[in-house]
């Protein structure tokens, strides 16, 4: 399990601003968490508290039972990926290359690759259908290309938990729902748990086991997108009036604008 | 229903094997390379004033080897043993040491601008160490001391101003300011001069290898050695740091850690390099580019490699200068910068596109 406990933070350079106030939450293996909010409302933080990048004020993280202070790198990196905006890469590294990095956790630190990790890289590049880029320049491949080449990294890792900052937000239509598809069916597969933070209410709505909602750094609802995603409550959050319908095969929330306003 | 997913192209793993580094490959380059310098080496012992032909050349070099006396002339056997050899020393320690430098900032810095020299960071180590020369005269550990408190305090400077902004010229920039800085310090220091030793002090900013000493070479030799052993040990993790700190850091790399190492390797390699042959430009600029260009960006290969391309380049920079003019010489670092300054250009107007 990952929890997050009671977790408070502010950054240093703005105390006076609670970025996450007093929020817990649990992720069980093999269940999909969407977490939702405005701009600013702190999602982004909460994925770095989560995977011990930032070190919050008050609380703290169990990942498998473990702190996540008392752990080191390479024992986080091996349970927990994270995906974030990528740098711009200056050098011209492969995209192989680049998810071969996913593996340093689980390698010495000197050596080469061995054929399994090899072998592990192609196939994470495979599932996020990336092989075709394996030997291309990471900066030279589009914005969307290369957050599945991201993704792949993170595969590559073999965690336990995958953290997913916005991982579609470059991608196209039909990219965006066959990535979502493969971590649902690595959660079902392989019961990993995830963590995502989207933009996207609807593809939230018909991948996600759990939606958090998640306003000026306060959890405000929580639970089954049937539950949660509600008229008034998005209404709320969002400031903006919204309709919600179902999707016509699997029944789950649709969600769109009113038209005249 | 309709299919959204494409179908995983299937492409079979036999077609993918060139996208990164094996080690067949990074022995086959370091090979070459060092195939490369033992030819520059000899090169560099047949030529000057005194003509010693090849085969007498090797032969009086495995003769030293086994001890036994060789058939040169004492003369010979002097320019030889004593100016030669210590000279090609110097040059090959000093070559290493800055591209070692240049191949680790950049990672670092993720940065492929970034060189000792266009960072100020020679010229912290320049004014180190003239400082611990004027203070301590004669000594020439306290000189080295200070050249490498020098580099040490400059690289941080450039550090903190040049990861406030994620923009590679940002930090060159920067770099130019502290350089300029430093090199007006170092003309006031100078005032104090005499002209003989205006002269020397000149020849030496601008990357000399004539004054140095034997032992000179022996030290830069030993610390790029060394910190070239260490750098090649954390190539793994700089090929994580080369991406970002970040990234980096989820991956599993204790980033502070490193960082200092590779600041420490870094600030000795340049001090040791500047005090030994003065402040030679853009050799950590080229070298690692070019090896990048021929290899790609893997540290496991770019830094041993870029040690001995660094040496192979003053190596041969510094057989141009020590004859175009002879019995006169040019400043190696004169040569090189003529070579390098354009590169560094193309780099940084392609960077800015």
């Amino acid at each position: 399990m990952l929890e997050l406990r009671n977790l408070s933070f502010h950054y240093t350079r703005d105390p006076a601003r609670q970025t996450i106030d007093r929020v817990s939450l649990d992720i069980h293996q093999g269940e999909l968490v969407a977490l939702l909010g405005p701009n600013g409302s702190g999602k982004s933080t909460l994925l770095q508290l989560a995977a011990g990048a930032l070190r919050p004020q008050s609380g703290e993280v169990l990942v498998n039972q473990q702190p996540v202070a008392s752990l080191t790198r390479r024992e986080i990196a091996r349970m927990m990926a994270i995906v974030t905006p990528g740098y711009e890469v200056r050098f011209p590294l492969t995209a192989l290359e680049y998810v071969l990095t996913g593996r340093y956790a689980h390698v010495p630190a000197v050596g080469f690759d061995s054929q399994q990790d090899l072998a592990i890289a192609r196939q994470s590049l495979r599932e996020t259908d990336a092989l075709q880029f394996a030997e291309r320049r990471i900066n030279q491949l589009s914005a969307g290309e290369r957050q599945r080449v991201s993704l792949a990294r993170a595969l590559a890792q073999q965690p336990d938990w995958l953290l997913l900052d916005e991982p579609t937000a470059n991608a196209d239509l039909a990219h965006q729902i066959s990535m979502l598809r493969l971590v649902r069916e690595m959660a079902n597969r392989q019961r990993i748990g995830a963590l995502i933070v989207t933009h996207d209410l609807n593809l939230a709505a018909q991948f996600a086991d759990r939606i958090m909602l998640l306003k000026e750094g306060r959890l405000v609802a929580s639970g089954p997108p049937g539950e949660v995603l509600t008229t008034s409550v998005l209404s709320d959050i969002f400031n903006l009036p919204i309709l919600i319908d179902q999707h016509p095969q699997s029944g789950r929330p649709r969600l769109f604008w009113e038209s005249n306003s | 229903m309709i299919k959204i997913r494409r179908k995983w192209r299937s492409t079979n793993d036999a077609e993918v094997g060139t996208g990164h580094l094996t080690r067949e490959r990074a022995l086959i380059v370091l090979a070459i390379l060092i195939s490369l310098l033992v030819l520059a080496v000899l090169a560099a012992l047949v030529t000057g004033s005194e003509e010693i032909p090849g085969i007498q050349l090797l032969h009086a070099l495995s003769s030293a080897v086994v001890g036994m006396p060789s058939r040169l002339t004492p003369e010979q056997e002097t320019i030889l043993f004593q100016i030669r050899l210590p000279r090609v020393a110097l040059a090959i320690g000093v070559g290493a040491a800055l591209a070692l430098s240049g191949a680790a900032f950049q990672s670092l810095l993720r940065n492929p601008l970034a060189d000792p020299y266009v960072l100020g960071i020679s010229g912290g180590a320049a004014v180190g160490s003239m400082m611990a020369n004027i203070l301590f005269p004669g000594y020439g550990s306290v000189q080295m001391a200070g050249g490498f408190i020098g580099a040490g305090l400059a690289m941080s400077a450039v550090y903190q101003i040049g990861r406030r902004k994620d923009d590679p010229a940002h930090l060159v920039l920067a770099g130019v300011i502290m350089s300029t800085m430093l090199s007006s310090f170092i003309v006031l220091m100078t005032a104090l001069a005499d002209s003989l030793q205006l002269r020397r002090i000149t020849l030496w900013l601008l990357g000399d290898l004539s004054t140095g000493t034997g032992s000179a070479a022996i030290f830069v030799l030993v610390v790029s050695l060394l910190a070239g052993l260490v750098l090649t040990g954390r190539a793994r993790a700089l090929n994580l740091m080369m991406i970002g700190e970040r990234d980096a850091f989820a991956l599993g790399i204790e980033t502070t850690r490193v960082r200092w190492q590779v600041y420490l390797m870094a600030s000795l390699l340049t001090a040791a390099a500047v005090t030994a042959g003065g402040a030679i430009g853009y050799v950590g600029l080229v070298v690692p580019h070019l090896i990048r260009l021929a290899a790609g960006a893997d540290n496991r290969l770019v830094i041993p490699a870029s040690a001995i391309g660094g040496a192979i380049l003053v190596l041969i920079a510094d057989m141009i200068a020590r004859t175009v003019i002879a019995p006169r010489e040019l400043p190696t670092g004169a040569i090189i910068a003529l070579l390098g300054a354009p590169v560094f250009l193309f780099l940084l107007i392609r960077g800015r596109r």
